[in-house]
């Protein structure tokens, strides 16, 4: 049997009419959307304080919106052309997205640095002037760096042995270097803030649409490992990496299901009330201290704020079906829901309380030295807040154990049972998008933020180095490759619970959260306020307690990576002769 | 034209129709999503106020809250889903007349009454200063409100209770 | 009318009341009718913001706003317990029909 692949899933049957139909629709409001995006651009260059919020979210969505739509008209119309390279472009995107990802997050911020420096040496420090290209070519930080001494020392009061004068009489130097000319076109628009939202938005949804695609993928291959099964072999060659992929594109051809009787906007609707949320609490989450959309002060109440919203989508979802089972869900992902909202608040408090601070990056910053100054293990209380906030997610993202609302078994799919195509997929990829949001949460809030566990003295002489130190230890050493790789630990934990636990009743939901949970988290908030009140920093119990929880900590580390390492290496029997000898490719 | 001004009247609007919207429903979930957009749209309001701890508390109780409390309440006590609750015309008149009427004369007297526009002087409060006045100045009713919580929760969880047999 | 000041947000205000107070008149639908509460209470709570912003330069409208969303939190909670009952007691949720006072 022969591979199936991202071309044959482009390939299948589109009907005459449908296709062109799709075409059209999609290019219309492509450029209805281009048009919107530009205007909106427009404004928000113009437009200062909170309206410039507006036009600038505007402006993003709008263009992605716009991009979307183009692209997803081209490739519609040449489907039958577009096969393979397609392909290859998705599997450069797939294999270097997601460290391609968190590599390109810290060159940015340099980047940003630099303009951000050539400015101040421009207009002077916190000055807001507008570079021009030629300006920052002669401020001269794209060239090496002998270049840039140089220039420094003949540059006192800008009188370089100059070849022209440009529009406001500044000296321009000239001849500059073939490649620092070429950086400066490029990183000129870096300057404005417009650009750098723009670059950041899309980023945002960049990366959540990769992260849905890339969890469910291992999700599936998670399970079946744990099931001696292989999980996708065939789509897109190595170990069915493109199976997402081409998940994705069969879902966007499906007909849109909408049952007789069903509220209809509600339930066109809904998807987007559960998906939105989940992308714009990416705006406030960090991942790292220069790394974040938007730097808010009540960030963690922000990110609580929208999670809350979209388990509205889920209920109204549940509600618009028109079916009992639907309706069913939805009830349950209420009341979880109103449940568990009590004791992952009671959870959070013990950070806030313990850092005094709702800003999720100060609370990151505050975790920078190493392994044991990690929040988690500071004290029991705080450990225990760690081990409750993780539980009460769970229950907020709907996974195993709790996965009462769309539980299978009982009730078809839940809430999702009526949903097909493409409204069904958005459910999706706001739910991974959240798995993924609350582990980085935990990770932010109790294990380190974007540190690594090494001790903060090492390398920290590379902080002040030249750009490609200070790059290798924001990759090495802090940086939003840790943060990524903490919230993709914490996303495997929760795959792993979710193939292992049996899913538990009802009411034994109900009693968990209230009467285990409840208690628990309020007896965790009031220890850990004694804790902070009688136990002074630096005390002996104070570090005998730190001592003994980074120990726990690190075992339980160690535990969890040392049984996936005997797993993987024993995946071979676990597997079973059978499926080895089919194995694809060898 | 500045930023505020065009933010402002934006999210005017979007109030305006989604209050709009809750009125001319005539299904209950619609109207509960049509009241999750007027507290979404007010609480963008009061971050263009700079109170930002309260937007966030607005969304956080209201849309997480209460709004699931109200839309568990409609599927709690909608078996007769379908037979819609018809409202009299003349009722309906006589409530638009009323309520028209009062609305035209609130806007009057407020139009009458505006004072010169002043663009606010004050500082942006943190959440700091809000935890600490909370905790100083109105610790009172800061404590009669957790009783006063206590006492619904005891009660809605007494009223609700399945009737002994 | 090109600067927002205080008037902007108190007629704002003054129309999510009246559509707020036109929802709890006409709707028989007793969840309606909290619903249009809920819209009055948001009115209210924006006024209080509003003045603490543009007036009092001070803290106390934010505050009072967080107490009345507390508040409004509470009487949802409570109104739904008593929709439930209610229903159960006459099987419908039309406000209109609870016209006897013993259970």
């Amino acid at each position: 049997m022969a591979n199936f692949t991202v071309e044959d899933a482009l390939r299948s049957r589109w009907s005459a009419s449908a296709k062109p139909r799709a075409v059209r629709t999609f290019a219309v409001l492509g450029i209805v959307l281009a048009v919107a995006a530009l205007g909106l651009g427009y404004l928000a260059s113009s437009a200062p304080g909170a309206g410039y919020w507006l036009a600038v979210l505007g402006t993003a969505l709008a263009g992605v919106a716009a991009m979307t739509c183009l692209g997803a008209a081209f490739v519609i119309q040449f489907s039958r052309l577009v096969g393979t390279w397609l392909f290859r472009l998705a599997f450069l995107i797939f294999v270097g997205g997601l460290v391609g990802i968190a590599l390109l997050a810290w060159v940015p911020a340099l980047l940003y640095e630099q303009v951000d420096a050539a400015v101040a040496d421009h207009y002077g420090a916190g000055a807001t002037g507008v570079l021009t290209v030629a300006d920052l070519e002669a401020v001269g930080w794209a060239l090496p760096t002998d270049s840039i001494e140089v220039r420094r020392q003949g540059a006192v009061g800008w009188a370089p042995p100059t070849d022209s004068i440009d529009g406001r009489g500044k000296a321009v130097v000239g001849s500059a270097h073939p490649t620092a000319s070429f950086l400066a076109y490029a990183l000129w628009p870096l300057q404005f803030r417009l650009t750098r939202d723009i670059l950041a938005l899309v980023g945002v949804v960049g990366f959540v649409s990769l992260l849905a695609m890339f969890t469910i993928w291992w999700e599936r291959k998670v399970a079946g490992r744990m099931q001696s099964r292989l999980g996708p072999m065939r789509v897109g060659g190595w170990h069915g990496w493109a199976q997402s992929m081409a998940d994705g594109i069969k879902l966007l051809q499906k007909e849109d299901i909408y049952l007789e009787g069903a509220d209809r906007p509600l339930f066109k609707l809904a998807p987007y009330i559960a998906f939105m949320p989940a992308l714009a609490l990416f705006l406030a989450l960090p991942f790292s201290a220069a790394w974040i959309c938007r730097d808010l002060d009540i960030g963690l109440l922000f990110i609580l704020a929208l999670a809350g919203i979209g388990v509205l989508g889920v209920i109204v979802a549940g509600w618009a079906s028109n079916n009992k089972w639907s309706l069913l869900g939805a009830m349950r992902e209420a009341c979880q829901m109103i449940s568990y909202e009590i004791p992952l608040g009671f959870a959070l408090l013990v950070p806030v309380m313990t850092t005094g601070t709702l800003r999720l990056t100060a609370i990151g910053e505050l975790q920078a030295g190493g392994f044991h100054t990690w929040l988690a293990f500071q004290s029991p209380f705080t450990l225990a807040a760690a081990v409750l906030f993780f539980t009460a997610t769970l229950a907020a993202c709907k996974r195993a154990p709790f996965d009462l609302p769309e539980a299978e078994s009982e009730l078809v799919a839940g809430v999702y049972t009526e949903y097909s195509g493409f409204r069904w997929s958005l459910f999706f990829f706001a739910e991974y998008a959240e798995m993924f949001a609350v582990g980085a949460l935990a990770a932010i809030l109790f294990f380190g933020a974007w540190y690594s566990p090494l001790p903060a003295n090492w390398g920290a002489a590379w902080l002040h180095g030249p750009l490609w130190q200070r790059a290798l230890y924001g990759i090495l050493f802090n940086g939003p490759l840790w943060l990524i790789f903490k919230g993709f630990f914490f996303l495997f934990v929760q795959i792993w619970l979710r193939w292992t636990l049996p899913r538990i009743r009802l009411d034994q939901v109900m009693y968990a959260c209230v009467q285990v949970m409840l208690p628990l988290s309020m007896l965790v908030l009031l220890g850990a306020t004694f804790w902070a009140l009688l136990v002074p920093h630096g005390s002996m119990l104070a570090v005998v307690a730190n001592l003994a929880c980074t120990a726990l900590g690190v075992g339980a580390v160690l535990a969890i990576i040392g049984i996936v390492f005997y797993g993987y290496s024993n995946r071979r029997q676990l597997v079973g002769t059978l499926a080895i000898e089919h194995w694809p490719g060898s | 034209m500045t930023g505020e001004a065009i933010a402002f009247y934006l999210l005017a609007a979007v109030v305006t129709a989604f209050a709009l919207g809750c009125v001319l429903a005539s299904n209950i979930v619609r109207m509960a999503l049509c009241l999750l957009g007027t507290l979404g749209g007010v609480a963008l309001l009061y971050f263009l106020m700079a109170a930002n701890f309260l937007g966030a508390i607005q969304l956080i109780v209201y849309a997480g809250g209460t709004l699931i409390v109200i839309v568990f309440g409609v599927m709690l006590t909608s078996r007769a889903y379908g037979t819609k609750l018809r409202v009299r015309p003349l009722e309906m008149i006589g409530a638009a007349v009323v309520t028209l009427a009062l609305l035209a004369g609130l806007t009057a007297i407020l139009v009458r009454t505006a004072g010169p526009v002043v663009s606010p002087s004050t500082p942006d409060f943190g959440v700091a200063q809000i935890g600490t006045e909370l905790l100083s100045t109105y610790l009172v009713p800061f404590e009669v409100i957790s009783v006063l919580l206590l006492a619904v929760m005891i009660g809605a969880a007494y009223l609700v209770q399945p009737e002994k047999k | 009318m090109l600067t927002i000041g205080l008037t902007h947000y108190l007629v704002l205000a003054a129309v999510l009341f009246c559509c707020g107070l036109y929802v709890m008149t006409t709707k028989r639908n007793a969840v309606g009718i909290l619903i249009g509460a809920e819209l009055v209470l948001n009115a209210a709570c924006l006024n209080l913001v509003a003045f603490s912003r543009y007036r009092t330069g001070r803290l106390d409208g934010q505050i009072a706003a967080l107490f009345v969303i507390v508040l409004a939190a509470a009487e949802a909670a409570i109104a739904i317990a008593i929709f439930v009952n209610y229903y159960r007691l006459l099987s419908t949720i039309d406000a209109d029909e609870g016209r006897q006072l013993r259970g």
